[in-house]
C-alpha cells in the first residue's frame, strides 16, 4: 500500500510537468490550429531563465584576503556575491530563493517571446498544411536549442530548491504509515501544488472570463466569432503568449527536479505530444488528465515488480499507451467530433 | 520504340542521373567533395530519402519514424556480418528484408491514421523501438557500444568456403572486393542508380498515380469506392524497406550500428533532406541528402582558427566579431545552420530546392519570351513538353 502511494506521488510531479505543457501545446492547437514542435524549446527555454536568474543573482566580488594563504602561498579569495553588499540578508535571502524568484523574469519574457514568436512566425502558417507548421517549428525548435546550447553549454546546470524545500517530508506519518515509509522531497509537492495552481487558473480564466469566454466561442467556430465583431487573432495571440508562459513557468519550476540541459525541451516535447493525442486533440482537461494518468503509469511501470515482469516496459509504457488509445478511442480519451479531424 | 517503357524526357533524366553518379568524384573534386567517404554518404542517404519520398511526396503522409527502419537495417547486415558471412549481398538483402518486415507491422497500426496522428503514431513507434534498443534489447543491440564486428564471430557461411581467420578484424567485401574507398563508393552508387530507376517507375505508374491521388483527396478516392488503405500501406512499406537497405549499406561501409540511429532526430534529417530538394519531384531527395551531408562535412570540419584566416582581409577588430559570429553557425554549431536552413525552406521555398529551380526557369523563359516568340502560359508550355 505504502509502495502504492509512493508511485502515486512520484507519478504526479511528472505528471504535473506533462500536463502544464501538454496543456499549452492544446491551447495552441484548439485556438490557431497550428500544430507547435517548439513547445517542447519554450519550456527549456523557462528552465534557462532560472538558470540566468541564477547566474545573475551569484554575480561575486572577488577580494583578496593578504592576512589567509591558500596551501599554494597565494593570498586566498573571498567571494561575495554584489546582491548581498547591496541588500545585506535580504540578497542572501534571494540567491536562495533564486528560482521562485526567477518566475517574475520568466513571465514577461516568455510573454514576449510568445507573442513575437506569434506574430512574426506562426500567424503566417495558419493556412498551411499540418505538415509544414511542424517542420517549420521543428526548425525552430532546433535553432532555440542550439542557440541556448552555445550560450550555456551541453552540460546539464544543477538548480538548487530553497533551503527550507530541500529536504524530504515523511508523508507516511501523516497518513498513518510506518516511519520513512514514504518519504517524498518537499520540492515536488510544492510542483505538485504549483502545477496544481497554475492548471486552476487556467481554467478559470478560460471559464469564468469574458476575454476567456471569447476563446472558448473561437475555438468552436472561429469565422463567426470573426463575423460577430470581434478581433479573434489578436486574442488568439495572447492565447498562445499564454501558452508559452504557461511552458515557462513550467520549465523555471522543474529545474531543481530535473538539471536544465539544452535537449530536454525535445525529450519532454515528445512525451507531451503523446499525452495531448491520448488526452484527445483540442480537449484541454483532457490533456490535463492524460497528463497525470501517464505520469503515473509511467512511475508504476519503472516499480522493480513491474519491471521484472516486463522487461523495458518502463521505457515504452507511454508510447504503448498512446498506441492501444488511438487505435480503440480514435479521438483520444475526452477528444470531441470535428476537431483535428483531417 | 520505346527502352524499357520510358518515355523521352525521363530517359534523359535517368541517363544524366547515371553519369553524375558515375562520374561524382571527378565532378565533386573542384568543391572539396570528391573522396570515396563522403560521397557514400551522399549515395546511402540519397536511397534513404528517395525511399522516404516514395512516403511522404507521393501520399503525403509525414512520418516522423523512418530512422528506426534504418536502425533496423543496420542491425540486421552487422548480425548478417557476424553470422553469416562478410559478403554484403546477404546482408543488404536481410536488411531490406527486415526493413519491410518492421515497416509492415508499424505502417498496419499507424495507417489507421491519418494526418498529425499519424505523425505522432509514426513518433511513438520510434522511440518505443530506441527505447528498447538502447535498454532491454542490449543482448541484441549491444546497447550504449553498439554492435560491433568482432574476430570470433561465428560467420558459418565464410566458414564453409574456407575463408581462413587472421588475427585482423575482417571487413566486408563482395565476391572477395574489398568493399572500403572507391570500390564501395561504386557499390553504393550502383544500388543508388538502381534505387533511382525503381522510384522513377513507381512514379510513372498507375500505382504511383494512384498515390498522387490519395494526396490531393482522399475522400474523393474513398467516395469512388476505393480502399486506400492497402496503396498506403505498400507506399509505406516501400519506403520501409529502402530505409532498411540505406541502413544496410550503412553498415556495409562502416559495420558497426547504435541506436542513435533510430532516434527521431534522425527521422527528422531525412524529412529535411526530403523537403530542402523538394518532396513529391524524383531528383529532389538526392539532391537534397548531398546538399545536407556535403554542408555537414564541410560546415562541421570548420573551427575558429580557420574563419580567422577566412576573414583575414578585414580589419582586426572586425576580423574577430565575424569570426565569432561565424562560429555559431559552423562547427559543434552545425545543427544551429541546419536548422535555419530547415526554417528558410519551409517559409521561403515550400516546394523545396526544384521548385527553386523551376522558379528560375521560368523567369528565364518570361526574359526571353517577351523579346522573342509570344509569351506562352503554364498550360501550353506544359502540355508541349
Amino acid at each position: 500500500m505504502d509502495a502504492f502511494i509512493l508511485q502515486i506521488l512520484n507519478g504526479l510531479d511528472k505528471g504535473g510537468a506533462y500536463a502544464l505543457i501538454a496543456l499549452g501545446l492544446t491551447l495552441v492547437f484548439g485556438t490557431l490550429g497550428v500544430v507547435n514542435f517548439a513547445h517542447g524549446a519554450l519550456f527549456m527555454l523557462g528552465a534557462f531563465c532560472a538558470v540566468s536568474m541564477q547566474a545573475f543573482l551569484t554575480l561575486e566580488k572577488v577580494v583578496l584576503d593578504p592576512d589567509n594563504m591558500t596551501a599554494w602561498g597565494t593570498p586566498a579569495e573571498i567571494r561575495t556575491p554584489y546582491i548581498e553588499t547591496w541588500l545585506g540578508d535580504f540578497g542572501a535571502t534571494l540567491i536562495d530563493y533564486s528560482v521562485p524568484v526567477s518566475i517574475l523574469l520568466a513571465i514577461p519574457l516568455m510573454l514576449l517571446i510568445g507573442v513575437v514568436m506569434e506574430r512574426g512566425l506562426i500567424r503566417h502558417f495558419y493556412k498551411r498544411p499540418h505538415a509544414d507548421q511542424i517542420l517549420v517549428t521543428f526548425g525552430l525548435a532546433i535553432v532555440v536549442q542550439e542557440i541556448v546550447k552555445a550560450q550555456f553549454g551541453a552540460n546539464p546546470i544543477p538548480q538548487p530548491a530553497p533551503q527550507i524545500f530541500s529536504g524530504s517530508a515523511d508523508i507516511g506519518v501523516m497518513l498513518g504509515f510506518a516511519e520513512n515509509a514514504i518519504v517524498y522531497p518537499w520540492w515536488r509537492i510544492v510542483y505538485l501544488f504549483f502545477s496544481a495552481a497554475i492548471l486552476g487558473s487556467v481554467f478559470a480564466f478560460l471559464k469564468y472570463t469574458t476575454f476567456g469566454m471569447v476563446v472558448r466561442a473561437g475555438m468552436a467556430d472561429r469565422e463567426t466569432v470573426g463575423l460577430l465583431g470581434i478581433d479573434i487573432d489578436r486574442r488568439f495571440t495572447i492565447v498562445f503568449g499564454l501558452a508559452t508562459v504557461v511552458a515557462g513557468v513550467a520549465g523555471v519550476m522543474y529545474t531543481p527536479i530535473l538539471s536544465p540541459d539544452y535537449h530536454m525541451g525535445m525529450d519532454f516535447l515528445v512525451l507531451s505530444f503523446v499525452v495531448v493525442v491520448v488526452g484527445g486533440m483540442g480537449s484541454l482537461g483532457g490533456a490535463v488528465a492524460a497528463g497525470f494518468l501517464l505520469g503515473i503509469l509511467q512511475s508504476f511501470a519503472s516499480m522493480n515488480v513491474v519491471n521484472s515482469l516486463l522487461p523495458g516496459i518502463d521505457q515504452i509504457i507511454i508510447y504503448l499507451i498512446a498506441v492501444v488509445v488511438l487505435l480503440v478511442r480514435p479521438r483520444g480519451l475526452m477528444g470531441r467530433k470535428g476537431v483535428m479531424e483531417d | 520504340m520505346k527502352w524499357l517503357n520510358i518515355d523521352k524526357s525521363d530517359r534523359m533524366l535517368l541517363v544524366i542521373f547515371v553519369l553524375a553518379v558515375l562520374f561524382a568524384p571527378i565532378i565533386m573534386e573542384p568543391i572539396g567533395g570528391g573522396y570515396p567517404d563522403l560521397l557514400q554518404k551522399f549515395a546511402i542517404f540519397g536511397v534513404f530519402a528517395i525511399g522516404y519520398n516514395i512516403l511522404f511526396g507521393l501520399t503525403g503522409y509525414l512520418s516522423f519514424g523512418h530512422a528506426a527502419f534504418l536502425g533496423v537495417g543496420s542491425y540486421t547486415a552487422v548480425w548478417t556480418f557476424k553470422l553469416l558471412t562478410m559478403n554484403v549481398i546477404p546482408a543488404i538483402i536481410l536488411a531490406t528484408v527486415m526493413g519491410g518486415i518492421f515497416s509492415l507491422a508499424i505502417g498496419y497500426v499507424a495507417l489507421r491514421r491519418s494526418g498529425i496522428y499519424f505523425s505522432i503514431l509514426t513518433l511513438a513507434f520510434a522511440q518505443m523501438s530506441y527505447n528498447l534498443a538502447y535498454s532491454v534489447l542490449t543482448p541484441i543491440t549491444n546497447g550504449e557500444t553498439g554492435l560491433q564486428l568482432r574476430q570470433q564471430d561465428a560467420r558459418v557461411i565464410d566458414g564453409m568456403f574456407g575463408v581462413e581467420r587472421t588475427d585482423a578484424l575482417p571487413s566486408t567485401d563482395l565476391f572477395g572486393l574489398a568493399m572500403s574507398g572507391w570500390s564501395g563508393y561504386y557499390f553504393c552508387g550502383v544500388i543508388l542508380i538502381l534505387m533511382f530507376f525503381i522510384s522513377l517507375r513507381i512514379f510513372r505508374s498507375p500505382f504511383g498515380i494512384m498515390l498522387r491521388a490519395i494526396k490531393s483527396n482522399q475522400n474523393r478516392l474513398s467516395y469512388t469506392g476505393v480502399n486506400t488503405r492497402p496503396y498506403t500501406l505498400a507506399a509505406f512499406v516501400i519506403s520501409g524497406m529502402y530505409a532498411g537497405l540505406a541502413g544496410g549499406l550503412l553498415a556495409v561501409t562502416d559495420p558497426l550500428a547504435g541506436a542513435e540511429r533510430m532516434q527521431w532526430t534522425a527521422s527528422g534529417e531525412v524529412v529535411l533532406m526530403t523537403i530542402l530538394g523538394g518532396a513529391g519531384t524524383l531528383v529532389g531527395p538526392v539532391v537534397g541528402a548531398g546538399v545536407i551531408k556535403y554542408f555537414e562535412n564541410i560546415f562541421s570540419a570548420f573551427n575558429h582558427g580557420i574563419l580567422l584566416d577566412a576573414f583575414s582581409f578585414l580589419p582586426e577588430a572586425l576580423q574577430q566579431a565575424f569570426a565569432t559570429l561565424f562560429g555559431l553557425f559552423v562547427g559543434e554549431g552545425w545543427h544551429l545552420t541546419l536548422g535555419a536552413l530547415f526554417m528558410l525552406i519551409v517559409i521561403f521555398l515550400p516546394g523545396g530546392l526544384m521548385e527553386g529551380v523551376n522558379r528560375i526557369k521560368n523567369v528565364i523563359r518570361r526574359r526571353s519570351s517577351s523579346s522573342g516568340p509570344p509569351p506562352t502560359t503554364d498550360v501550353s508550355v506544359k502540355a508541349g513538353e
